[in-house]
């Protein structure tokens, strides 16, 4: 256990997990929820409340697609009136300018903007939505000229890393704050087209070393945050930087989880904010404390200098690629499955790409296409 | 394109719109709130995050600060630039 325990430093409220894009690489869980379950807005406001009485700084609004939600302005607002620091991260298409200048005066102070690619064809054939990037592009613009700082949010893979550099360009053109270069993580639906997305380890280190260029030649004009590569990484990320560390992720029926990807996790019990308190349940609940901190860990990741760094990486990626939940994280060079599972992503990567499944509900039936 | 601010004596920051610099009751610490990040400032940087108001250049709240700290103000003005310069390298600060 932690020698103290801190509240969490942000919050991710799944508003809905309604989206009008379709994305293969969609990190939401496989079963989605439904609107008819959706928490309703006095719940979400409430549980607002409660954050900012834990002295939870950050609160990032997002889904599915976070503006489908036609009270977003209710929560802002009130997230704003709390003192808590707001962020929107939207795929953008459903925003017009007048909605986002509400939502500016209602104090939001930062909004992250997806984008599939550089190409508008490419991109819009990846999010499965014609037009799509034009009208990121727009509201990009608006967020800049409105006053709110901007996050390019990139999801980077097979398929439009040979874009990475205009990547960079683009968020700088658009005048954005911050870049998040993020190699696709793969979760939830994503593992369903592992092999349509897996990049090579060449593509993947080379953008690499393009990102830490660009850090350089652009410091002071562009933040650009670097997710690594899992499947070519030899030490795992720090993912939520520790479970049930900084963390909370409410999904959009309510239920409490120390990331969005744990309910992959089918032996817990998690907590609903409806029956419980939130600082109830980071304190208390079973499925943050299981593995919070140290104790949980392996010998193998007890016994490693790094363990108070990685804190022993992603459970839910252990669970997914060892079928043990309290397994050393694959990434880890010395996992004994690292090779195995590695050598065969690499594998694929160097295959002709199949066809990705889009992330439609009609599509929850489909078998994975990867090996 | 914009340019990477340099700060100098001359410059008269002040923190962003997006950028929520405060002292939090709960917590009790002083904290600032940036997009996807979290900065505890310590004494010394809060006193001069305070004096960004926009108005006072660098050079003006080195003035200030030497009175209190009883140092001269160089020294405090090369003390203080570097730790500006990183967050404005980070966007929690622009000039005005």
């Amino acid at each position: 256990m932690l020698k103290k325990l801190q509240a969490p430093l942000a919050i991710l409220a799944e508003l809905s997990h309604r989206c009008p894009l379709s994305c293969g690489y969609c990190s939401n869980p496989v079963q989605l929820v439904q609107k008819n379950k959706e928490l309703e807005t006095d719940n979400w406001l409430r549980v607002i409340d409660e954050a900012a009485e834990m002295g939870i700084y950050q609160i990032h609004f997002s889904g599915g697609e976070p503006t489908a939600r036609k009270d977003l302005e209710y929560m802002v607002e009130h997230a704003n009136k709390r003192r808590m620091y707001t962020n929107l991260i939207t795929s953008a298409v459903l925003l017009t300018r007048e909605r986002l200048k509400k939502l500016k005066e209602l104090g939001l102070g930062h909004v992250q903007v997806s984008f599939q690619d550089t190409e508008a064809e490419n991109a819009d054939h990846i999010g499965n939505f014609k037009g799509g990037h034009e009208k990121k592009l727009e509201v990009a613009k608006w967020v800049r000229e409105l006053g709110m700082a901007l996050t390019i949010n990139a999801v980077m893979h097979r398929q439009n890393l040979h874009n990475a550099k205009d990547m960079i360009q683009m968020a700088v053109d658009l005048d954005a704050d911050r870049l998040e270069f993020a190699n696709v993580q793969f979760y939830g639906w994503a593992l369903k087209n592992r092999a349509a997305f897996m990049p090579t380890k060449k593509q993947a280190l080379e953008s690499k070393t393009l990102v830490e260029e660009a850090r350089k030649k652009l410091k002071g004009i562009l933040v650009i945050d670097y997710v690594l590569p899992d499947y070519y990484a030899k030490k795992p990320k720090s993912c939520m930087g520790g479970w049930a560390r900084q963390f909370l992720n409410i999904d959009p029926e309510g239920y409490v989880l120390p990331c969005h990807a744990a309910q992959t996790i089918k032996s817990f019990k998690f907590d609903n904010v409806k029956d419980k308190s939130l600082a109830w349940i980071w304190k208390n609940s079973e499925s943050f404390n299981k593995f919070r901190g140290t104790d949980w860990m392996p010998h193998l990741c007890k016994t490693c200098d790094r363990r108070e760094i990685d804190w022993g990486g992603c459970r839910c990626q252990a669970l997914a690629l060892t079928g043990d939940v309290g397994a050393v994280d694959p990434t880890c060079e010395f996992s004994p499955y690292h090779e195995k599972i590695f050598g065969s992503a690499s594998e694929e990567s160097h295959e002709e790409a199949p066809e990705f499944i889009y992330r439609l509900v009609s599509n929850k039936e489909e078998e994975p296409i990867k090996k | 394109m914009k340019e990477r601010l340099l700060i100098k004596n001359e410059t008269k920051l002040v923190i962003p719109s997006h950028v929520r610099f405060g002292y939090n009751e709960t917590r009790k610490e002083w904290v600032m709130n940036a997009p996807e990040r979290t900065l505890y400032p310590d004494k010394i940087a809060v006193e001069v995050l305070k004096k960004c108001d926009g108005k006072a250049s660098i050079k003006m709240i080195g003035e200030e600060l030497a009175k209190i700290y009883k140092a001269p103000v160089e020294k405090i003005v090369e003390d203080i630039i570097p730790m500006l310069q990183e967050l404005a390298d980070k966007g929690f600060l622009k000039e005005c």
